[in-house]
């Protein structure tokens, strides 16, 4: 009895160890992507349909609330800051020397005519903390293979009710994604891409978000420098840090 | 005074062509301000009536949170109807709105909107409600026709709609136009998309919610309840009242030259008259007239100035004025987009108030200015004048 039952039991866990659940997925994905804190540079090429505008800038984030970035191109936009604590947002514009609340509906708007939206520039959320996942099945995308994963939001207070990801299979990084509308109607695309490894995990420096329903190529995010778990002074991420 | 009266009309009427010079500039301030203070009540008149039947009725309710002005308040402006309230609304003394905002896709373009959900069969205002009972698969959407100029939408235009709900979630659906309605208050129609109330409620997971109550005009007012603020008729069309006040203020400016113009040329009548007829001032004198008599003599000489152009004006004026009533005055396309309550063709309106504080007006000026020069009779040395001696 106990030679059958020995290896029936670790072939079950090499299987399980192939085989991780959505779960567990999600989990190593989260530990790639997210961190406690980050900061990191950045260019945000918006491709319209008339022309492609470069903005780059500088970020600092601390958790899934609080971050500030700093505009540092073009000369148009230098300077320009914005804070974003909870749901609130601050702006300031050197040009005005004024600080501007955004919140509510308004941090669902394009982010200079990107595809961007203000919350999807600055939020970070930890996917475990919000969704389940289903793995659906397999895929080959370019050459790597990737688990097609469902995921179903736990709470009715989540923006995107549901989300596809094409998470590749060495690497726990999702190369594309797909975020829906509670209708179930496809909203925005996001194609991860350049995928290196820094302080141990795995992340992608190059992310192509496509809203869906609106018409252009969608917008470029690409990193730059990047430090995780990186210590931010709290005046950062305060007021006080917008006019300084 | 009556020999004075008659005497000042012949000495004017024999000036001849000096008179009639200044009666006909005169006429003309009489005909420009009244016509631009017709223009400006008639459209005050105008768009008080059009905000009364689309967009403020007889006074609205508020629920707490709601400032139109404030757009962070649009997601926490929305609550339950009271009982009461909701019974008016169903003997079709009131009508509800729920406010929202969203986002279309008019022809790949993103533009933001204000989505409002109002109860089809409602009758408080003129938005035409009955447009919903259509039995289409998508969002059914009536707009307005600057709203539809703006993003080239036709009746039967299928956008994306995408909004959040209560909880924040987004959610998308196709969005079917099934109506365009004309009408002059841009305030619920630029940037704008109406629903069936309950349609709207049941996107946004606010069943029974409301943010905007209407009061049908004239009805009696819901002693306000907690949670809900009353807007009164004057209040909420108080924007209306003082772009016409503002408007007023500028047209002072052309009322000040027209009138500066008049006065000036009767000013100046009546100091060559005083100047050249010393010898019949100091006739009148020797006559037994008083000096003070001889200066209300000029003075009522000059103000029956005011009393011919208002003849001459009634004479030109009322069959001009009159038709403009009747045909209205039409404004380039273009002033509708300038965000303000415009009809396409403004009917001027005249009340006889407006013409008796006019004519009261000039008068009273005219006679003034008339006044001013005589005085120096006064100082006249009644021998002197008689021998048409300079003074």
């Amino acid at each position: 009895m106990r030679k059958i039952i020995i290896p029936l039991l670790l072939l079950c866990f090499s299987l399980n160890a192939q085989n991780p659940s959505a779960k567990d997925i999600l989990d190593k994905i989260d530990k790639n992507m997210s961190s406690e804190s980050r900061i990191f540079t950045s260019k945000m090429v918006i491709h319209n349909k008339r022309n492609t505008r470069t903005v780059e800038s500088k970020s600092w984030s601390k958790g899934e609330k609080k971050s500030f970035s700093e505009y540092l191109s073009p000369p148009r936009e230098q300077g320009t800051k914005m804070l974003k604590l909870d749901d609130q947002l601050w702006i300031f514009s050197p040009s005005t020397d004024r600080i501007i609340q955004i919140s509510g509906h308004m941090l669902r708007q394009s982010v200079m005519g990107s595809d961007l939206s203000y919350e999807d520039m600055m939020e970070d959320p930890h996917l475990l903390n919000h969704y389940t996942g289903k793995i659906d099945g397999e895929e080959k995308l370019g050459d790597r293979t990737c688990w097609i994963i469902s995921l179903t939001a736990t709470s009715v207070d989540v923006a995107y009710q549901s989300q596809k990801l094409w998470v590749d299979k060495d690497r726990y990084i999702p190369l594309k994604k797909e975020l829906y509308a509670k209708s179930g109607m496809l909203l925005k695309r996001m194609e991860l891409s350049d995928v290196i490894q820094i302080q141990g995990r795995w992340f992608p420096k190059r992310i192509l978000f496509k809203d869906v329903l609106k018409e252009g190529e969608g917008t470029e995010f690409i990193i730059g420098d990047i430090q995780f778990n990186a210590e931010i002074p709290e005046y950062i991420l305060s007021k006080a840090s917008l006019k300084k | 005074m009556k020999l004075l009266f008659k005497l000042a009309a012949r000495n004017l009427i024999g000036a001849g062509r000096r008179t009639w010079l200044n009666v006909i500039v005169l006429s003309f301030s009489f005909i420009i301000i009244i016509w631009h203070k017709g223009i400006l009540n008639g459209w005050e008149s105008q768009a008080k009536n059009d905000m009364t039947e689309w967009e403020t009725g007889g006074g609205q309710y508020w629920q707490s949170v709601y400032d139109p002005f404030d757009p962070f308040s649009l997601t926490e402006a929305h609550s339950a109807i009271p009982a009461d309230m909701d019974s008016a609304c169903s003997k079709g003394n009131m009508a509800s709105i729920l406010v929202t905002q969203g986002t279309i896709y008019p022809g790949g373009r993103i533009q933001s909107i204000l989505i409002k959900g109002i109860n089809s069969n409602q009758k408080v205002l003129k938005i035409p409600g009955a447009l919903f009972e259509s039995d289409s698969s998508e969002i059914p959407a009536i707009i307005g026709s600057r709203m539809a100029a703006d993003n080239r939408l036709k009746t039967g235009d299928l956008i994306t709609l995408r909004w959040r709900d209560k909880n924040g979630t987004f959610d998308a659906g196709e969005m079917k136009i099934i109506g365009i309605f004309n009408t002059n208050v841009p305030m619920i129609d630029a940037g704008q998309i109406w629903l069936p109330l309950d349609h709207l409620q049941k996107m946004m997971g606010m069943p029974g919610e409301a943010t905007i109550l209407v009061c049908k005009k004239d009805s009696k007012v819901i002693a306000s309840d907690a949670g809900w603020n009353f807007k009164s008729t004057e209040l909420l069309q108080k924007s209306v009242s003082d772009m016409i006040k503002m408007k007023s203020v500028s047209g002072a400016v052309l009322y000040l030259i027209l009138m500066s113009l008049a006065m000036l040329a009767i000013f100046d009548t009546q100091v060559l008259s005083i100047f050249r007829r010393q010898k019949e001032i100091g006739t009148y004198i020797a006559l037994g007239m008083t000096r003070f008599q001889v200066v209300g003599l000029f003075t009522i000489e000059g103000s029956l100035n005011s009393v011919l152009a208002a003849i001459l004006a009634a004479i030109y004026g009322i069959p001009l004025l009159a038709l403009q009533a009747s045909k209205g005055m039409s404004f380039p396309g273009g002033s509708k987009d300038f965000g303000i309550v415009m009809a396409d063709k403004i009917y001027p309106s005249y009340s006889l108030e407006l013409i008796g504080i006019t004519i009261l007006f000039i008068m009273i000026t005219t006679t003034i200015v008339s006044y001013l020069p005589s005085r120096r009779i006064a100082k006249m040395n009644p021998t002197e004048a008689l021998r048409g001696k300079l003074q």
